[in-house]
């Protein structure tokens, strides 16, 4: 069964319609990447999931069930701009915020004081939440997402501000959470985050779906048809290839669409050229956010 | 809300004053002997018979043979002041008084003490002593209030029937300030750090509303309570310490109970006009500039007290006993100067109970709309259209 079911859903506002007609679907076990332009329609979209504003026309619904008070149980929320309550202290904040989703007070903070110590923000505890720095924080609002168990996450830009320790530790975190078979809706800007930990994509645009699947099959469709090649000697003009576009660290081969990149690599080997790295080259997600966000749609 | 230093303050700061007050009159009673000044009015007597009754109380009047000598006295500050009795006098009452102060009126003492020594002296011989110091004696009048059955009424009225109610009136209107800058401004930062989002993927916008309208309520009634269960306790002792006008108050089982009615509603119905404020403001500090036009109508029965003590079945100030916003403090007020009919109770209390629920209705639709516009205000015309809207 599906964690979450979009169905033909509609949301028009007075002076623009913000989602037209959208349908997907997320996973057990997967981090969902939900991308687009700024004003495409995910923040809206993302509303309508967790049943804060209510679609036009169209269904939602969650663990195969429309969306009910116990729905909301399920869910996990850690929107882009965090803000908690600054006076209370940090355990009074993630106590409280838990025993909203139905936890009980007694379980919820013995939880709470586990993933404090968990996450090395115990000494912060009793701490007041502008006490704390912007990366403390984030990591207390981590624990408030997490601590009730949700099926489903979703998380809003959830790195930003993060420094690359507690960025990656998060993200760890989050990958066992998907290895745990939770659902993760991952919307961010960070196309390299999106790459590394996304399974499936759902891009957005102007409040339809232009993108919608593996992440992989999705660079796949979009691919140049063309290598990557790290070497060592001269490469001269290697017949087969139109065009020799150098990179970092790399040369990037162009094909002429009549030469296989084993055509390519037997005639690189035979010239004596030390071939280090040698694949098929994917195109950044980046690149084909780019070129997508930047086409006319219907 | 009840743990902040602001709400406790307010909520004990009445009965702490009040004990506090109590406590300093006994001290400064016991330890300090009120110095009883003399005033000295000098008189020239140009008729003659008044030689007698100079001592009147703290006005010690001082006879002087010609005006020349009186302003002498004056000059040199011998006397405050000095008055001219001519046949003028007899004839007409009037008594002319002459005195150094620039003064609005001349004060109550001297003229009070003018009056008995001139009254005094005319009577002089004609009555027996002890009927001319009744005659210069205050009427004492004792009011005893009656049922139309002829029974002697429960409630007394006077002064000390106002006396509460204006207190209560005030406390109402404190509470509703103070309660509802803490819910502005609560609602106002939860807006601002996004953490509305967070409540909202956890319950209901009708759940988030009913939350805070009665968490505001509780914190309210925690604050009636202290406050009506110290009260006959603080009456008490003041009446034995310190008596008098004091020991007339009396605080009702009935007064009491539309008290608590009354705190409670009014209370709700603000609550919720605030929470419909912090929806469609878009910080705590707007959200701030916006309430006094609502915390005005809680107060304004304060402006026209003088009035409603006077005349309190005055059209106007029935329809303000009726008009939700300003029935709290009118009724109170209203309560103190006169016999409120049951019926404008009654009809009072149903439009209350009927504005909180209207009102969570509304501000169901307004908190739904608005709670998550950032940034931008809505106009009232878009406030109006989302209303109409189903």
């Amino acid at each position: 069964m599906d964690t979450v079911t979009v169905d033909h859903i509609v949301k028009a506002f007075t002076d623009k319609v913000a989602v037209n007609d959208l349908s997907f679907s997320i996973k057990p076990g997967e981090i969902f990447g939900l991308i687009g332009p700024n004003g495409a329609g995910k923040t809206t979209t993302i509303k309508m999931i967790m049943d804060i504003i209510r679609p036009d026309s169209g269904e939602v619904k969650i663990l195969g069930e429309k969306f009910s008070e116990s729905s909301k149980n399920k869910i996990g929320y850690m929107p882009e701009e965090r803000g908690l309550y600054k006076k209370a202290r940090a355990i009074d904040a993630i106590v409280y915020l838990a025993t909203l989703k139905g936890m009980d007070k007694a379980v919820a903070t013995k939880k709470a004081n586990t993933l404090l110590e968990q996450t090395g923000m115990l000494p912060s505890a009793r701490k007041k939440m502008d006490e704390l720095s912007k990366g403390m924080s984030q990591l207390i609002q981590f624990i408030v997402t997490t601590i009730h168990d949700p099926q489903l996450l979703i998380m809003d830009e959830p790195f930003s501000g993060l420094d690359p320790v507690n960025t990656e530790s998060s993200k760890q975190w989050l990958l066992n959470l998907r290895n745990q078979g939770k659902s993760i809706v991952l919307s961010t800007h960070q196309m390299n985050q999106v790459e590394e930990m996304c399974d499936r994509i759902l891009m957005v645009d102007r409040g339809r779906a232009v993108l919608y699947g593996d992440l992989k099959e999705i660079k796949t469709r979009f691919r140049n048809n063309s290598v990557i090649l790290a070497y060592e000697g001269e490469l001269g003009v290697i017949p087969g290839v139109n065009e020799q576009r150098p990179g970092k660290d790399y040369m990037e081969l162009f094909l002429d669409g009549k030469t296989t990149p084993q055509q390519v690599l037997k005639t690189l080997l035979d010239r004596g050229v030390t071939v280090n790295r040698f694949e098929l080259a994917m195109p950044p997600l980046n690149e084909i956010f780019i070129k997508v966000a930047g086409e006319p749609h219907e | 809300m009840i743990t902040r230093t602001g709400f406790i303050i307010v909520t004990l700061i009445v009965p702490v004053l009040s004990i506090l007050g109590i406590v300093i009159y006994q001290i400064v009673s016991g330890a300090v002997t009120p110095e009883v000044k003399i005033t000295d009015v000098g008189y020239v007597d140009t008729i003659g018979g008044f030689n007698r009754y100079t001592q009147q109380g703290n006005v010690n009047l001082i006879s002087y043979a010609t005006v020349e000598e009186a302003n002498k006295a004056l000059a040199s500050q011998a006397v405050k002041e000095y008055v001219v009795i001519t046949p003028e006098y007899l004839a007409t009452g009037i008594i002319n008084l002459y005195t150094l102060e620039k003064q609005l009126e001349p004060p109550a003492e001297t003229t009070s003490a003018l009056k008995k020594f001139l009254s005094s002296n005319i009577l002089a011989g004609k009555i027996p002593d002890t009927q001319i110091t009744l005659v210069n004696s205050p009427l004492g009048v004792i009011t005893t209030r009656l049922t139309t059955s002829g029974e002697v009424a429960e409630e007394q009225g006077g002064y000390g029937n106002l006396l509460i109610p204006s207190i209560f009136s005030v406390l109402l209107v404190l509470s509703i300030t103070f309660s509802s800058s803490y819910l502005l401004a609560g609602l106002g930062d939860e807006k601002e750090n996004r953490l509305i989002e967070v409540l909202l993927s956890s319950v209901s916008p009708r759940q988030l509303i009913i939350g805070k309208v009665l968490g505001m309520g509780a914190a309210g009634l925690i604050q009636i309570v202290i406050w009506v269960v110290s009260a006959p306790l603080i009456l008490k002792m003041a009446s034995v310490s310190i008596g008098g006008f004091l020991s007339t108050l009396e605080i009702t089982p009935v007064f009491l109970l539309l008290f608590v009615v009354y705190f409670v509603l009014g209370y709700l119905v603000f609550a919720i006009i605030f929470v419909a404020i912090g929806a469609v403001t878009t910080s705590a500090r707007e959200g701030q500039q916006f309430a006094p036009i609502f915390t005005l109508a809680a107060v304004c029965p304060l402006w026209f007290s003088g009035a409603i003590i006077m005349f309190p079945n005055n059209p106007a100030f029935v329809v303000m006993t009726l008009f939700p916003l300003t029935a709290p403090v009118t009724l109170m007020m209203r309560l103190g100067a006169t016999e409120v009919p049951a019926w404008q109770i009654i009809v009072s209390v149903i439009v209350l109970a009927a504005s909180v629920l209207g009102g969570l209705f509304l501000t169901a639709k307004i908190v739904r709309t608005f709670l998550l516009m950032y940034g931008k205000r809505p106009s009232l015309g878009q406030i109006i259209r989302s209303l109409k809207a189903g």
